[in-house]
């Protein structure tokens, strides 16, 4: 995704000094805008296309699965170990705040809310686009600079049904999976340092962090990780899918779906979590 | 004259500003093997993958059969593409599937054969390219360069196409191996009765698999004869490249 390639719609202004100078900025800009709309167009188009694949017959159960495996059980560690340590800092961060207005009470409601709603998912979420964004686009990616895209279609079968579809369902399937397991494993960091260290009951500082939590706080993060996990393969997909130039080209497609799968999954954050709780 | 089986009539692709493709007219009648000849880069992939679907020519038209296959619906084009084999340049073996499943992808992807009958199938097709059963289990990263073309071979024919394209079949090989291929490829093209369409710049290889030839330069075809001719055609160019000569009408772009 580049906003370069739109270089060719804009003319350039021939005019001389510091006019040109501004006349190039905002041509500058104007290029930008113009790649970035297309690409978004672009972008989406091809995601429509896979998801229409996801309906129609022939399906890949047996490709699906191992997609599934590989994001889902080999991201395990990787999610586990961010979760448990983001919980335990929330829980020491939030005391010694909170301490500063006799609230350390507060404490376990806190870090059970920020773990649902909002660090699960979006920790896992960035964790997995690194794993999982970059592999799908190296995968592609050598696929397509190798041929072995063209391949697909002289063997009858469509790459984008092959190649995209089961991955965007596997990661949409496999991160809220994965998310659950981030929040117990989340709120469990908490716990530990509640009672072990910040001397909380352990008995209460569990019924406090159960007590307020309301299912809708799970599962807007739920949802939110089924979002994360298309945007993450999407991106890994599409990013491999348009790479050219041999191993350099697959590089910087793996790059770029890493950076940009990142960012949505921020940009898409906030808009969730308005969707979800603005009132 | 009967209507060949593939015709190409004024194709024209440009990539930016190159013109790769300048007006290609070719006939290719059916059940014979046809060459394609040109220097590195004039343009030869295109026009394969020109008719086969993959690029889509700026102008002119892909006839197979008659038909214009650039304006058919999808799913007519889809049932051509299973009546056409191709071997790509570099393999482009999947390399996620062992090789078995590479050579069988086509029957597994149409469900013709179980997976249980498809290592069979490998076995039998692997032994048409030379190929031992066992390596059926391995993975393509595990070949050397002759094997995994003869592999591509064997994924290529093992549906039995009535088409069969390759793509540089002997470079990269030494030449023993490359006459092996030359060998396996006049074989199979017999034994299927297909008609074969061929690209190459090795002489040797186009004389071995050929039976007409057409030499491609510049984005036009220049000259189309007998492959056996290829050396003393009598056409300049021809004969320069046949030959390997750095004098003559073609001169080498460095750039371009
Ligand atoms: N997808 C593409 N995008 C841009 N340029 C291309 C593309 N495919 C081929 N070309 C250019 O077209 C020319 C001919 O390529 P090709 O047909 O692969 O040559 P060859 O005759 O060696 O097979 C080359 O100069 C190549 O750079
Ligand atoms: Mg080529």
């Amino acid at each position: 995704m580049s906003a370069a390639e739109g270089q060719d719609a804009v003319p350039r202004p021939a005019a001389g000094g510091a006019a040109a100078m501004v006349l190039d900025g905002i041509a500058a800009i104007g290029r930008g805008v113009i790649g970035v709309t297309r690409d978004l167009g672009a972008v989406t188009l091809f995601a429509a296309e896979a998801v229409s694949h996801l309906v129609r017959p022939p399906f890949y159960g047996r490709i699906l699965l191992r997609h599934f495996i590989e994001i889902a059980y080999f991201s395990l560690p990787v999610v586990a170990l961010t979760a448990v340590f983001t919980g335990m800092v929330l829980a020491l961060q939030s005391y010694t705040g909170f301490a500063r207005f006799n609230a350390e009470g507060a404490v376990a409601n806190v870090v059970v809310l920020s773990i649902t709603r909002e660090l699960g998912p979006v920790l896992a979420g960035l964790m997995v686009a690194g794993r999982i964004g970059a592999a799908f686009a190296a995968e592609i990616g050598t696929m397509r600079v190798t041929d072995q895209i063209d391949a697909l279609t002289t063997l009858s079968t469509n790459p984008m049904k092959y190649l995209v579809a089961p991955r965007l369902l596997a990661a949409s399937i496999a991160l809220p999976l994965l998310v659950v397991v981030a929040d117990i494993l989340g709120v469990m960091g908490g716990w530990l340092i509640g009672s072990v260290r910040l001397g909380f009951a352990s008995q209460s500082y569990l019924s406090a962090t159960f007590n307020f939590l309301q299912f809708a706080d799970v599962l807007s993060g739920l949802v939110k990780a089924a979002a994360f996990g298309f945007v993450i393969a999407l991106m890994g997909c599409w990013c491999g899918y348009h790479s050219r130039g041999g191993a350099q080209g697959v590089g910087g497609a793996t790059t770029t779906a890493v950076v940009a799968s990142s960012i949505l999954i921020l940009a898409f954050d906030y808009v969730l979590t308005e969707l979800f709780f603005a009132r | 004259m009967s209507q060949p089986k593939i015709r190409l009539s004024g194709l024209t692709k440009s990539f930016g500003e190159k013109r790769v493709l300048d007006g290609i007219d070719l006939d290719m009648t059916a059940g014979r093997s046809m060459v394609i000849l040109g220097g590195s880069g004039s343009g030869k992939s295109v026009t394969l993958k020109c008719m086969l679907g993959l690029l889509v020519p700026d102008a002119g038209m892909v006839e197979i059969d008659g038909r214009d296959v650039l304006k058919m619906p999808r799913r007519e084009r889809e049932a051509l593409n299973d009546r056409i084999g191709m071997l790509f340049q570099n393999g482009a073996l999947f390399d996620s599937l062992p090789v078995w499943e590479n050579v069988c992808f086509k029957l597994l992807a149409q469900k013709r054969i179980t997976r249980a009958a498809a290592r069979d199938k490998a076995a039998e097709v692997l032994a048409q390219v030379g190929l031992a059963a066992s390596v059926g289990d391995l993975s393509p990263a595990e070949l050397s360069g002759g094997m995994q073309k003869r592999v591509g071979l064997a994924r290529a024919i093992a549906s039995e196409p009535e088409i069969l394209f390759f793509d540089e079949p002997t470079t990269g090989l030494d030449p023993i191996m490359g006459a092996v291929i030359d060998g396996l490829i006049r074989d199979c093209v017999q034994r299927l009765g297909a008609t074969a369409v061929s690209i190459t710049h090795d002489m040797a290889s186009a004389r071995r698999i050929g039976d007409e030839a057409a030499m491609l330069h510049k984005g036009r075809i220049v000259w189309t004869g007998p492959a056996a001719e290829l050396g003393h055609t009598g056409n300049a160019m021809v004969d320069q490249f046949a030959r390997g000569e750095r004098e003559g009408p073609i001169q080498m772009e460095l750039r371009r």
